[in-house]
């Protein structure tokens, strides 16, 4: 029962609840991620001030598993610096591919944890990994030379 | 519930349930399971029958080409063609319509050329033609079809005298539509168009005749009806192969080259470049034994019964939409529904845990589910090898999945 156990009550309140789920005022950058295979389509939107995320927020259709992890990861970065949420974006993929984490590494992930067993779902590992990616191009976008992320596209 | 179901006599023909017991195969659209007499017939031809076809003098090279022929005969035979030239060998319905694309589309082709495409069209009938419209000129013309997946009389004044092509599936993989081939191809007729059907839900299902269609070309693969993966069949009409240029070349396909000129083998042979899939056809060939065997009107029963109890039992779940349409004579063996409150995908993963293996996503028919204002769906397929038992347990594992959700059905 892999499955249903992801289905967790994390997961289940940000796919319901939706407080992520609407447009920015002001956003500096709009991601629009894709999963063409099962019909996920969420864009991300986020606003960058002075090298801190000030909000984020997002829009679009897509099962549980992508609309919560897009959620779990905004709760996640929001107030953060453009340079630590890069470091989680690292981590979390990392997390999913399968490698060990160290104990403050994961800690850090906070909610977004749950993913762990997705390493083990490879179906919905582009769920999972779906709004980590939106936030990655952003924040590539952003002049962070020093922690460019080079992982591998389709994790 | 119908406690009583019991699992399908013809399960025990397929090796997949004896290593997964509790398998509930609901994905046969997507590719079929393989019968015993298809495996056997494969690693016989591979253990004692493997050489290289229509080349060198040995006995095993002679036998790879009796196979090889053999099995165009006998896929003539199944789609009641007349002339085994009118048989292409490919990789799969993909293929098959790639090839139609590249050599007969590019070749003939002009701007102010139409090409009439049903909606519901796999994306496999649909990119190629997008290739060829944009490299030859000719416009993509899509026949709509409405919410049942039907077409309208009023859409066949899309095809006019501009039209050179019609391309359609016979059944729609993306909601089961099953059309009526035979209105399509007269008025392509009529306005001096061909007619290209694709044929991949139907081969297997229930008897085809390209010559009672009158259809100019008609693609099938072999895996969604129990033969292995990367056999494909392009069946066409023998002017038609004739007139056009092969699509891939090198070996096999050549009469004499040389460094700067090279004259092509006669059809089909022309288009079957390299040394073709053998073993391939020989599970084509044990197939369609099998299938014959059983015989396509008790096919066609078993599924449309599978139809009705499906439709019946999806109808009584108030969280269930299906789709296509109403009537079962107009349904292939596939019905698409979606969980209210419930991703597809999350639905096809928790069935999964339960052993049922459905298709969740667009069914590659982009273009159908914008048409219809769709952005995914579930499609419960399947063949012999289901039962009302099926049918049963996916009903009991959609309760499952509302509940996964907290929904208290």
């Amino acid at each position: 029962m892999m499955t249903d156990s992801i289905y967790t009550e994390i997961i289940m309140y940000h796919n319901k609840e939706g407080h992520n789920k609407h447009l920015l005022d002001h956003p500096s950058h709009v991601e629009r991620g894709h999963n063409p295979n099962c019909g996920d389509d969420l864009t991300l939107q986020v606003e960058v001030e002075a090298g801190f995320i000030k909000d984020a927020s997002f829009v679009g259709n897509g099962c549980a598993i992508s609309t919560a992890a897009m959620s779990i990861m905004i709760d996640l970065v929001k107030g953060k610096s453009v340079e630590d949420a890069n470091q989680l974006v690292k981590d979390y993929l990392e997390m999913i591919r399968g490698h060990e984490l160290s104990a403050e590494a994961l800690e850090s992930l906070e909610d977004a944890q749950i993913f762990a067993s997705l390493q083990k779902m490879p179906a919905r590992v582009k769920c999972g990994t779906l709004g980590w990616h939106c936030m990655r191009v952003v924040l590539e976008s952003q002049d962070s030379s020093e922690s460019k992320i080079t992982l591998d596209h389709n994790i | 519930m119908n406690e009583k179901a019991l699992e399908s006599a013809y399960r025990a023909h397929f090796p997949v349930f004896r290593v997964h017991p509790d398998l509930i195969y609901l994905d046969h659209a997507a590719t079929s399971q393989k019968p015993l007499s298809v495996v056997e017939a494969i690693q016989n031809q591979m253990v004692s029958e493997n050489g290289s076809p229509h080349r060198g003098a040995h006995q095993l090279s002679v036998k790879s080409t009796e196979i090889y022929e053999g099995g165009r005969q006998q896929v003539m035979a199944f789609i009641g063609g007349l002339d085994p030239r009118e048989i292409v060998f490919t990789k799969n319905t993909t293929e098959s319509l790639n090839l139609i694309a590249y050599s007969y589309g590019m070749t003939f082709l002009k701007p102010k050329d139409e090409i009439a495409i049903l909606i519901s069209s796999h994306h496999s009938n649909i990119v190629p033609w997008q290739v060829v419209s944009q490299k030859t000129g000719a416009k993509l013309v899509y026949l709509l079809v409405d919410q049942e997946g039907k077409l309208p009389e009023t859409e066949l004044k899309k095809i006019n005298e501009r039209t050179q092509i019609v391309t359609f599936p016979w059944v729609s993989n993306g909601i089961g539509t099953k059309l009526e081939p035979r209105q399509l191809i007269k008025k392509a007729h009529e306005m001096g168009a061909i007619a290209i059907i694709d044929a991949a839900q139907v081969a297997g299902h229930e008897r085809i005749n390209v010559i009672e269609l009158d259809a100019d070309f008609l693609a099938f693969s072999g895996h969604k009806m129990f033969a292995p993966q990367g056999i494909g069949v392009l069946y066409g009409k023998y002017e038609l192969l004739d007139k056009m240029p092969p699509f891939l070349t090198g070996g096999d396909m050549i009469e004499y080259v040389t460094c700067f000129e090279t004259t092509y083998e006669a059809v089909p042979k022309r288009f079957e470049a390299g040394t073709q899939n053998v073993s391939g056809v020989k599970g084509l060939v044990a197939a369609i034994d099998f299938i014959e065997q059983i015989g396509l009107d008790a096919i066609k029963t078993h599924e449309h019964k599978l139809t009705q109890y499906m439709m019946m039992r999806l109808k009584e779940l108030s969280f269930i939409t299906i789709y296509g349409p109403e009537t079962l004579n107009d349904r292939g063996a596939l019905v698409v529904f979606n969980v209210e409150g419930i991703h597809p995908h999350d639905v096809a993963s928790i069935l999964d845990d339960h052993g049922i293996a459905i298709r969740a996503g667009h069914h590659c028919t982009q273009p159908l589910m914008q048409h219809l204002g769709l952005t995914a769906t579930c499609r419960a397929s399947y063949s012999i090898y289901n039962s009302e038992r099926d049918v049963d347990d996916l009903v009991k594992a959609l309760y499952k999945v509302r509940q996964v959700f907290g929904y208290d059905d």
